[in-house]
């Protein structure tokens, strides 16, 4: 471990609130507004931050715990999280399933957190988050194996190194499939527009929102920082896919996070151009990127 | 190679979708997009060696699969006035998970048979099974008869592409056979999905069970 793999981290830590702002930014152009300042989640972290909780009589510690461990989980998966040619601060063969197990223990004790609340709103939005991010895992799981059985590698921070040109021609179908599928997963798992919309505040149709309307002040704060770090991190593995992690780190750093901004921009536009997909056509279109990731994992084998 | 591995990926994602998709307009075009594909199929197989009976089987191929059958299925549900399939016998979701195993059996297919050394891409054959394998499952698990024929249309394109990827010494009178063979189905089968709802104001197959004695 070198002291260059903070900055990995330290990148996420830092810019990873810019992305919500560039993808409104993108929404509003399309719909020929100014929309909100590029900063605004910053803004409302530290708005939220000054605030006091206030916790229900009906809660136990379990409501105050989750954002925590929630917060906790998604940090420790950014600290796996290579960006350019830059190693991650931990990297050990096979550890994009802890990556993954780490998202999903985030999402569990969110998911317990909602139905500790004893609200029936929460109660819903969590049995449909975990309803979608049970098919989008998967998903997630076999995009990530065809990419090391194609590469031969099996540590994220190794696994987008040999990504490059050559290796796009002679396998390009695969790795195309894998980065579709990687983005319907990223559009997913962090509530966005075909899956959920994060702008309504209709109960009946929204999916994460819904989930922790009960958690104010810091709390939500927590669940703010870990949703856009969650952004940042799944932007990270489409980013990793696409751009060569070549030339010298600081080169591909810079590249690497105009890469994040341009995968922001083009979440923007698919939001701008797209309806909410009907709660019943979601999972159809997982299952979709599913099977494109299977199709992609075959056809990797032959 | 790389075009070649591009086409075959392009036909498996459309039979995908084929399976997973209820609205006949979208279908129609996604089998038109795929005869498109595979008829440049013969031209990047045979890449350096390019001869006229190639460049003909190319254009015969697009001009029937890319515009006659959509022409003709189009006209079908127009005069049919249908745009969706209804309730067929499995769902959308089903298929598509079904497709995704379809796919898995045809490569584990192709690891046990003796397959030629030298073709021009190693996905060509458990495609082309796969094609097989999506038409036939298309025909039996869906009522509206439009739906059967784009899937005897997936299952022919199958046939085509094994025959263009694996028998490169087949004479072209046998490969315009196939096609002309197919053209005369579509066409019938044009005309009788419009008599079927002439005469029972819907086209779905699976009525006309009741009418035997």
């Amino acid at each position: 471990m070198n002291l260059t793999s903070f900055i990995p981290l330290l990148l996420a830590l830092g810019l990873s609130p810019l992305l919500p702002g560039v993808i409104n930014r993108t929404k509003a152009f399309f719909a020929g507004r100014r929309g909100p300042p590029l900063l605004q989640t910053y803004f409302d972290l530290w708005k939220l931050l000054q605030k006091g909780a206030v916790y229900s009589r009906t809660t136990t510690w379990i409501f105050r715990a989750g954002p925590i461990i929630g917060l906790a989980a998604t940090l420790t998966a950014a600290m796996l999280m290579p960006l350019g040619n830059v190693p991650a601060l931990m990297a050990f063969p096979a550890d994009f399933l802890l990556f993954a197990g780490l998202l999903g223990v985030a999402r569990f004790f969110i998911v317990v957190a909602a139905l500790d609340a004893g609200s029936s709103f929460e109660g819903m939005g969590a049995s449909r988050e975990v309803f979608f991010s049970a098919l989008a895992e998967p998903a997630l799981l076999v995009a990530l194996a065809t990419l090391a059985r194609q590469v031969g590698r099996l540590s994220l921070s190794t696994l987008f190194g040999p990504v490059s040109g050559a290796h796009w021609l002679q396998a390009g179908p695969v790795l195309i499939l894998v980065v579709i599928a990687l983005m319907i997963v990223l559009l997913a798992e962090n509530a966005r527009i075909p899956v959920d919309d994060p702008n309504t505040h209709l109960e009946l149709t929204m999916i994460h929102e819904v989930m922790v309307l009960d958690h104010g002040g810091p709390d939500f704060a927590f669940i703010l920082y870990s949703g856009v770090l969650k952004l940042w991190l799944f932007a990270a593995l489409v980013v990793g896919m696409i751009l060569p992690a070549t030339g010298s780190s600081g080169l591909s750093l810079l590249l690497a996070v105009g890469g994040m901004l341009i995968v922001a921009v083009v979440v923007g536009v698919i939001e701008s151009v797209m309806a909410r997909l009907r709660l019943v056509i979601v999972p159809q279109l997982l299952v979709g990127a599913g099977a494109l990731v299977a199709v992609a994992f075959l056809l990797s084998l032959a | 190679m790389f075009f070649t591995n591009l086409i075959l990926a392009l036909v498996v994602l459309t039979n995908l979708k084929l399976l997973g998709s209820s609205r006949l307009g979208a279908s129609i075009r996604v089998v038109a997009a795929q005869g498109v594909a595979l008829g440049l199929l013969p031209i990047l197989v045979h890449w350096p060696e390019l001869s006229v009976h190639f460049g003909l089987l190319a254009v015969g191929t697009i001009a029937i699969k890319g515009v006659v059958f959509p022409w003709l299925l189009f006209r079908a549900i127009r005069e049919a006035e249908i745009a969706r399939e209804v309730e067929p016998y499995v769902g959308y979701t089903a298929s598509l998970v079904t497709g995704a195993a379809a796919l898995g059996g045809a490569f584990w297919l192709c690891t046990r048979l003796p397959i030629p050394e030298g073709l021009a891409s190693p996905w060509l054959v458990p495609v082309s099974f796969f094609s097989i394998f999506a038409g036939l499952f298309l025909i039996v698990s869906r009522k509206r008869a439009v739906s059967q024929v784009l899937g005897f249309l997936v299952l022919e394109n199958g046939i085509y592409t094994f025959g263009v990827g694996v028998a490169v010494r087949t004479p072209f009178l046998v490969e315009v056979g196939v096609l002309l063979d197919v053209f005369v189905a579509v066409f019938v089968m044009g005309i009788t999905i419009f008599h079927i709802n002439r005469e029972f104001d819907h086209i779905n197959t699976d009525r006309l069970s009741t009418l035997k004695d």
